[in-house]
């Protein structure tokens, strides 16, 4: 479904992009790890075509975005949605207004409809009753949690999610990881995170990706990724404590 | 401009473009009056013309002083203020969001703004120009004994619609250039605190140099 070859970007006189492939499975949790400054938010806002690499493509079924603008960017993209670092929630609406945002604005959908699924929303990701508030009244964990309701609301195939547990307490980080791979398994997206939660996200990934040197250096599910032999890898992922597996990924 | 269009967001703007800036226009216009018409009446005393006091802050008003200050105020308060909330969306990736849902932010929140800026200075022009010619009487009537009827019938007999004309399409252009403006160097600000604040310098100074310069020009034409 989404599938990144070739793709090439130098931002200023950087390269930070030297040629990645990479194949992202259906219905599956993909995390990219990497060091600071490699280019995991940069790969994923190719994905979505925030921006646009200078060479190679990217696909989203059988259309390549790398060189789409306008109404037809905007017809890809509708079946994306992306949860942004700091939430990126609309700071003069409420929680409300802003999960309610897509739904008026793409599917014109008005008064008690919307207000039902606003609110089944925001119960789901543990938000009832704060729909009044707004995004500065809100914990770093509560706009985490309203930007994935309005992630999430429009039902979306493929949901990206930019270090979504950045800044947050490591109690509230669990929290957001947990509410993820709830929401992932329920509503069964495509689910594309660029984590830092090193080894968390052994735990709760499906495949996990290395980006390293502008390019994906091992792509892998779990049990798989951790033996890897490159020692950089592996001294980068046993830095945080020892990798954690969950139970199906550490019998296989 | 395409559908759909956004009447409620179009309205918020008229409101914060307009209404907003009602006082400040107000009070500005009050004292430009009051000043043209002390200088105005002690040149024309030399003259023996202090009849015609009405008709020189009426004209200096319509055709110059309104449009220009107006725009300038309306630059200042809520030029650099649409600078700033849009700067402060892009680097809160609050646009990339808007991008993400598949809405435009050109239409969403450039758009009612433009609009907002074509509608909002011309009127605040007119309040400008009303004010200003009321300010000149209190000091030329109420204060230096000008006589009354010779004050409006100066105005009435100087004044023509060209004038009239010349101040509206002098402030629709000045609406299109602070909207056009302070938008796109809001939108186009650097990623950072010290980008968003010279940005938003950047967008009073443009915004002021180019209504001067382009005032300039249109007066050329116009006269």
């Amino acid at each position: 479904m989404l599938k990144l070859v070739g793709v090439k970007k130098t931002l200023g006189t950087q390269p930070v992009l030297r040629g990645v492939d990479l194949t992202i499975p259906s219905g599956k949790l993909t995390t990219i790890i990497g060091r600071s400054g490699e280019g995991k938010s940069v790969l994923l806002k190719h994905m979505i075509g925030l921006l646009q690499p200078d060479e190679g493509q990217v696909w989203v079924g059988d259309v390549d975005i790398s060189r789409l603008r306008g109404q037809p960017l905007n017809e890809v993209r509708k079946r994306f949605a992306m949860l942004f670092q700091g939430a990126a929630l609309f700071d003069s609406m409420s929680v409300f207004e802003n999960v309610a945002f897509p739904l008026k604005e793409k599917l014109r959908m008005k008064g008690p409809e919307v207000a039902a699924r606003v609110d089944e929303m925001l119960e789901q990701v543990g938000l009832a009753g704060m729909g009044h508030k707004f995004p500065a009244e809100l914990s770093g964990g509560m706009r985490k949690r309203a930007g994935l309701a309005r992630a999430l609301v429009m039902r979306p195939e493929i949901v990206l999610f930019d270090e979504p547990t950045t800044g947050l307490d490591p109690l509230m980080a669990k929290a957001i990881h947990e509410l993820i791979t709830t929401m992932q398994r329920t509503f069964g997206f495509t689910a594309v995170m660029v984590s830092h939660e090193i080894p968390e996200i052994f735990f709760l990934s499906d495949y996990v990706a290395i980006l390293k040197q502008g390019r994906i250096a091992v792509m892998a599910p779990p049990a798989e990724f951790i033996r890897t032999t490159d020692p950089e890898i592996q001294e980068f992922i046993s830095v945080g404590g020892p990798v954690v597996l969950s139970g199906a990924a550490a019998s296989s | 401009m395409r559908p759909p269009f956004r009447f409620i967001q179009f309205v918020k703007q008229l409101h914060f473009i307009g209404y907003k800036s009602t006082f400040v226009v107000v009070l500005t216009a009050g004292f430009t009056g009051m000043v043209l018409a002390l200088q105005g009446y002690y040149t024309l005393r030399k003259f023996g013309s202090e009849g015609l006091l009405g008709s020189a802050v009426a004209l200096s008003m319509i055709r110059e002083l309104g449009p220009v200050l107006a725009a300038l105020m309306v630059t200042a308060r809520a030029g650099s203020a649409m600078t700033a909330e849009i700067g402060i969306m892009r680097i809160t990736e609050q646009i990339d969001a808007l991008d993400t849902m598949a809405i435009n932010p050109f239409q969403y929140l450039i758009a009612p703004k433009v609009v907002g800026g074509l509608i909002g200075v011309p009127l605040l022009v007119a309040l400008f120009d009303v004010v200003g010619i009321y300010g000149g009487y209190l000091v030329g009537v109420d204060l230096l004994g000008v006589n009354a009827g010779s004050y409006w019938t100066s105005i009435e007999s100087a004044v023509e619609w060209k004038d009239i004309y010349g101040g509206i399409l002098k402030s629709i252009s000045f609406g299109l250039i602070i909207s056009w403006v302070c938008c796109y160097k809001g939108f186009y600000t650097r990623m950072s605190a010290e980008g968003l604040g010279s940005a938003t310098t950047e967008a009073v100074v443009l915004s002021s140099v180019v209504i001067l310069v382009w005032d300039y020009f249109l007066t050329s034409i116009l006269l």
